[in-house]
């Protein structure tokens, strides 16, 4: 994940098919749809005519005028591309991604199996719903459906990115295939459950390629006060004709225009869909797909998340924590044989078993030894145990407390007394009691406890300084609801959940007007993640909940809701930081060109011009040069969005408002100097 | 300066004390005018056939343009028929088509630009009928228009209050007591009310002069409480008879800044928590704040700049000492005329005590401002709402910058409201500018105007300013009561005011209609100093920036050329 956002914005095939897309979106019918950008482009038009017919309105008298159009006319063609470019590189980007999941929609032929069990070939594309297709190891799966027989694993990194590939059989959480994704092992019996073209890859392209097109609500909104600006400037100036006509104050046509397009917020406007972009694609390179760009933006104003315990906030229970032996059994004895019991264990418990007990200085005498000689037994769901066996005979066993109680008392040994209150205290705690047994004979548990996943505390910490609520959801006792709750920091918990209290819990949120996010996998999530203002659904997860949800993790990290809520903020605030730098901006090029424009009439107006600017005309190419730049040196922050680090509003607002406020009223005052610095002598070489 | 003081200091308590007594008139709580009032309230209900339900926002807004509509009707046909009419000692004339139509607009939408001489154009019978009567109904318009709005905006139903029963209750129980106290003070301080026809003197001179008199005190305290501005004479409030001391003066200043004021605090406390209705609400308290400042900051300009004085007057070798007193009276100087001035044009009243003409550039251009912000306060009621638009634009972009979807007292602003608020903003700065545009470049227009060079676009400005932020007071000079100027100022004060209020309603129905989200620290916080200057910063750059470039040519030319 952290790569990704690391990763440079732009390469070059993207730089030249971005390029060449900035001329052509240069079709009127294209720029229509962006208003701010149109003004610039009928400007840029007009002023061109200017340039080969300079007394196309009468009001030219200089040699020179040509010369000045045409200076004007190239600036704003450079502004249109600039905007134009930043459109394109965001489009690129996703068309990148789209392209790469395109090639993964290769499969030709798939094996559909008949009612009466004869194979038949068919073309991918004619799969119907409820055919039966079967997958051999190294195929592709054709459709999206439901595994009915076999199991295998299958390489998910099409869409997912994760190389790692995944156990996928019949039943369960993990039953559901995604089309596109390949079959690594064994074979695969599959219903297919979408029609061809309505595949979940079909989709995700669809979105991908559709995030350029679809406006968000508030991006429509946003776009409505950039035209009434628009218009509001465009009055300004037209008006503004006929008042320095009557006063003979005469003012050359492409100036006017250089006003316009300075007044209007074309730094926004040619930044506002290159951002909507570059925001859906932040969440898709996060292996997240949104089904709408509605579902990122309300992100933002996540009110409550609501988590499950197990793999979201905690791994599972799974990490020794603790050995208690039983009365009359040393605690080194219970130690080593854990640590024996655990020496062959793959499993991430038996590695923190092992991890644990040489923390507490276990005696590890004879390791190597002992694992090459000793027979692993594994473990089975119906021993419910496992361990080894040694050489000389001894049985070292750990397992769940009722396998290893009755294998003790069947060879003959009495239950120890405290062994029940031990294993209660373990399971009240919330954790998961392991027995440990030496030749049947009991000698203690093992206290496996929930780990919150390290971070996460820090996390919930910065959500509520954001003025996110978390509540946690488990099917635990409340004690151990309680316990997880308060190491994890998570502000409060339901303890004993069925998934009718989340739906609850959801509405008694929303009542009290706060918009509600959830993360869910299993079916029964479906409905609460559709009454979830957002819902994220693991893409491991069944069908009904990808379906309900408003997102679907690829990766099927449940904690990523957290990241999604930044990005959904990211995405406004850079919206709101840009805007803000735009209108701030028009102070400076007021000063910069008002003076400009009337000096010559009015010689008095000198006094206004602070920046000390080479000439009017100088001045008025430095603003409008200004202008231009300004839209490419803001891409990065288009593409990347707005720093954002978790804070209370106001002191966010406050932040933002110096960089983007502040800074917005100050650059272009320091820029329009400089670029007159070096432009002023340039324009007097060329007799302006 | 102390008297500018003086005056801020008296104001607080009272605004305080209005606001909390207009609240309880807005919300149908006991008042203690209830035991008199509801009586005359019942008879006027019945006498009408008001149904006491409530309405639709859409309801309530046909109601009220329709009731504007007829009043309109009537008017008109009395100004053109007033010769024959009673009341009319001093046999004035029928008023011609256009002039009539501008003054019934002017008077209908609270704005009160006089495009006639009142004690030549109008018969008794009409000021009072028609100028005096509109003065109430136009001023409860604009504050019932307000209530509507505010309600709104804290309810969680579009089905809310009645037209006509607000504006019955605003009369009732507002204006009428408070302009019957203010006319007495007047009167006290010598204004004439009487219905007897002019006098003629003799002057010290020598000479016949006719002295204007009439129902003048009654007018003249419902032209301030109502933010009206019409005066009864041409010259208005100038005239020692419409006021006659400083201390008139003052009671007429605090008229007019009572209600608008008062407006933003009834706001505060309808929309700030039950245990938080202190003296402000927090909410009020931050709105009324900008509003203080933006008026501060005007006055401070205008009294410098009328204090430094004309130094083209001073190379004349007359003295500007004691600032420019040219168009001033000498009872008021610089302060009181200053104070005047920036109230006046702030709180849309649009009644003058010095001629506007002659003040500085940079001191004419203070008024001007004010009008072209249309904020600062502003007319009662209307200047809220008008407000509440920058109010919203200013949390459409400090919500994004803090990555939340905008949101105000728990309602989202969406694409349709964000629509209206954006047109509604855009309605009078279009107005101003298209108007004064059209004058210059039109031998009509031009006609009009009686100064050269940029005092003459200043002329323009001003009065198409007034004109759409139904102000009314005009920088005079201009003649204007030709066809051309009174169709055009009557077109911006009839679009200024109805499709502002039809607008700015339709966004509070809106509103009303959507759910509410709670609030919490990664909310914006709307009450707090941050807003304040925030919402002051997006007014200036949205409202000032507009209008930059043609005030670079009136005021701001005129004052570098002056300076030189």
């Amino acid at each position: 994940m952290e790569t990704v956002t690391k990763k440079s914005f732009i390469n070059r095939d993207i730089m030249k098919s971005s390029i060449l897309g900035a001329f052509k979106k240069l079709n009127p019918l294209y720029m229509i749809k962006n208003p701010v950008m149109f003004v610039v482009e009928v400007g840029f038009v007009f002023v061109v005519l200017l340039t080969i017919f300079p007394n196309m309105m009468g009001d030219v008298t200089e040699e020179s005028a040509r010369l000045y159009n045409a200076i004007v006319a190239f600036i704003l063609f450079i502004t249109i591309l600039f905007a134009n470019f930043a459109e394109s590189i965001a489009e690129g980007r996703g068309k990148a991604q789209v392209q790469s999941l395109k090639k993964t929609k290769t499969v030709t032929e798939a094996c559909v199996l008949l009612a009466d069990g004869t194979q038949v070939k068919k073309q991918a594309d004619e799969l119907k719903k409820g055919d039966i297709v079967l997958v051999q190891a190294g195929e592709v799966i054709p459709n999206d459906g439901e595994v009915i027989d076999g199991i295998a694993t299958v390489d998910e990194s099409a869409i997912t990115g994760e190389s790692a590939p995944v156990v996928k059989e019949r039943g369960g959480d993990f039953s559901s295939v995604t089309g596109g994704t390949t079959v690594t092992s064994d074979w695969l019996e599959i219903e297919i459950t979408s029609l061809p073209g309505e595949s979940f890859l079909d989709k995700m392209i669809a979105l991908i390629e559709g995030a350029s097109r679809k406006k968000t609500p508030n991006e429509i909104a946003l776009n409505t006060l950039l035209v009434s600006l628009t218009i509001i400037f465009l009055l300004v100036v037209v008006t503004l004709y006929p008042m320095t006509t009557y006063l003979q104050v005469h003012i050359p046509i492409a100036t006017l225009v250089a006003l316009i397009v300075c007044l209007i917020p074309t730094t926004i406007g040619g930044l506002l869909s290159a951002i909507g972009i570059a925001g859906m694609d932040r969440v898709t390179q996060f292996n997240v797909i949104a089904m709408s760009g509605k579902a990122v933006e309300s992100c933002g104003d996540v009110d409550t998340l609501i988590l499950d315990k197990t793999g979201t906030i905690t791994y599972g229970n799974r990490f020794a924590s603790e050995f208690l032996p039983i009365q009359g059994v040393g605690k080194k004895e219970l130690i080593r044989a854990a640590w024996l019991s655990s020496l062959t264990d793959d499993t991430p418990e038996g590695k923190s078993i092992l991890a644990l007990a040489s923390q507490l200085d276990v005696d590890s005498t004879d390791e190597k030894k002992i694992i090459d000689t000793s027979e692993h037994i594994a473990f089975s769901a119906y021993t419910r145990m496992s361990g080894l066996d040694m050489k000389d005979g001894t049985k070292i066993r750990k397992g769940a407390y009722d396998s290893i109680k009755n294998k003790s008392v069947n060879a003959g040994y009495e239950v120890p007394k405290d062994l029940e209150s031990l294993v209660h205290q373990v399971s009240s705690l919330g954790g998961t009691p392991l027995v440990v047994m030496k030749n049947e004979k009991i000698l203690g548990v093992i206290y496996l406890k929930d780990i919150v996943k390290p971070g996460l505390k820090e996390r919930f910490e910065k959500l509520r300084s954001m003025g996110i609520k978390t509540i946690m959801c488990t099917g635990d006792n409340p004690l151990t609801a309680a316990t997880i709750a308060k190491e994890s920091g998570v502000d409060s918990f339901i303890a004993e959940s069925k998934p009718e209290d989340k739906i609850k819990v959801i509405k008694d949120e929303q009542s009290q007007g706060k918009i509600v996010a959830m993360t869910g996998d299993g079916t029964n999530d479906a409905p609460a993640l559709a009454q979830a203002n957002v819902g994220l659904a693991m893409n491991s997860g069944t069908n009904a909940a990808k379906e309900a949800a408003n997102m679907v993790d690829l990766d099927s990290n449940p904690t990523k809701i957290i990241e999604v809520v930044e990005i959904g903020k990211q995405l406004l605030m850079t919206r709101g930081a840009l805007t803000t730098f735009s209108i701030a901006n028009d102070v400076a090029k007021y000063f910069a060109i008002i003076p400009a424009m009337l000096m010559v009439a009015v010689p008095e107006m000198s006094a206004l011009n602070i920046m000390q600017l080479n000439s009017p005309t100088s001045a008025i190419i430095s603003a409008l040069i200004f202008n231009a730049v300004i839209i490419p040196l803001l891409i990065p922050i288009a593409m990347r969005g707005v720093k954002y680090e978790p804070m209370s509003a106001s002191k966010l607002l406050r932040r933002n408002l110096l960089v983007y406020g502040l800074g917005g009223i100050i650059a272009p005052f320091i820029g329009i100097k400089l670029i007159d610095l070096m432009s002023g002598p340039i324009l007097n070489l060329m007799g302006l | 300066m102390w008297q500018i003081a003086l005056v801020l200091v008296i104001y607080l308590p009272l605004v305080i004390v209005a606001g909390h007594y207009l609240y309880q008139v807005t919300m149908q709580q006991k008042t203690w005018l209830d035991p008199v009032m509801n009586r005359v309230d019942n008879i006027i209900y019945k006498f009408c056939g008001i149904k006491q339900v409530d309405m639709t926002g859409k309801q309530y807004v046909i109601a009220l343009i329709l009731s504007n509509a007829i009043m309109i009707f009537i008017g008109y046909l009395i100004l053109r028929i007033q010769s024959t009419l009673f009341l009319n000692p001093n046999d004035i004339d029928n008023m011609e088509a256009t002039l009539s139509f501008n003054t019934i607009i002017s008077f209908m939408t609270n704005t009160n630009l006089q495009h006639y001489s009142g004690e030549s154009g109008l018969s008794y019978l009409a000021q009072m009928l028609v100028i005096t009567f509109m003065m109430f109904t136009s001023a409860a318009t604009g504050y019932v228009a307000c209530m509507a709005f505010c309600r709104r905006l804290v309810a969680k139903s579009d089905t809310i209050g009645n037209f006509f029963v607000d504006f019955v209750r605003v009369i009732t129980r507002l204006l009428i007591p408070l302009s019957f106290i203010v006319a007495l003070i007047l009167v006290a301080q010598g204004s004439p009310q009487t219905l007897k026809g002019n006098e003629t003197v003799h002057t010290i001179e020598g000479k016949m002069q006719d002295i204007a008199l009439g129902p003048i005190a009654s007018l003249e305290s419902i032209k301030h409480i109502g933010t009206n501005g019409g005066g009864f004479n041409g010259a208005n409030s100038s005239t020692p008879f419409e006021n006659p001391t400083v201390i008139s003066n003052i009671v007429e200043m605090l008229s007019m800044m009572l209600l608008p004021g008062a407006c933003v605090v009834t706001f505060g406390l309808m929309v700030a928590k039950r245990r938080q209705k202190t003296l402000f609400g927090k909410q009020g308290l931050v709105i009324f704040a900008a509003m203080s400042i933006l008026l501060l900051i005007g006055l401070v300009t205008c009294y410098i700049a009328e204090s430094a004085g004309n130094p083209i007057i001073n190379n004349l070798g007359i003295s500007q000492d004691i600032g420019s007193m040219e168009g001033k009276e000498m009872r008021f100087g610089i302060p009181q005329s200053v104070l005047f001035t920036v109230v006046t044009t702030a709180f849309t009243t649009g009644s003058i005590n010095n001629m506007h003409d002659s003040l500085t550039p940079l001191g004419g251009m203070v008024p001007m401002f004010n009008m072209m912000l249309n904020v600062v306060f502003g007319g009662k009621g209307v200047g809220l709402m008008n407000m509440m638009m920058y109010v919203m634009l200013t949390i459409f972009i400090a919500c994004l910058m803090i990555g939340r979807t905008p949101q105000f007292l728990g309602k989202k602003i969406e694409e349709k409201e964000m629509k209206l608020i954006a047109l509604c903003i855009l309605i009078h700065p279009a107005l101003i500018l298209l108007f004064s545009a059209l004058a210059v470049a039109t031998t009509a227009g031009i006609a009009g105007i009686t100064n050269p060079g940029a005092h003459g676009l200043s002329q323009v400005l001003y009065e198409y300013a007034s004109s759409s932020a139904n102000n009314g007071s005009g920088f005079e000079g201009l003649a204007d009561n030709s066809p051309f100027w009174n169709m055009t100022t009557g077109f911006a004060m009839f679009f200024g005011r109805y499709l502002s209020i039809i607008i700015q309603l339709a966004i509070a129905s809106l509103l009303a209609k959507k759910l509410w989200h709670s609030d919490s620290v990664g909310t914006l916080k709307t009450d707090n100093p941050m807003f304040t200057f925030l919402l002051i910063a997006i007014v200036l750059m949205i409202g000032a920036l507009t209008f930059l470039p043609a005030l670079a040519l009136g005021p701001i030319t005129e004052h570098l050329q002056i300076r030189s």
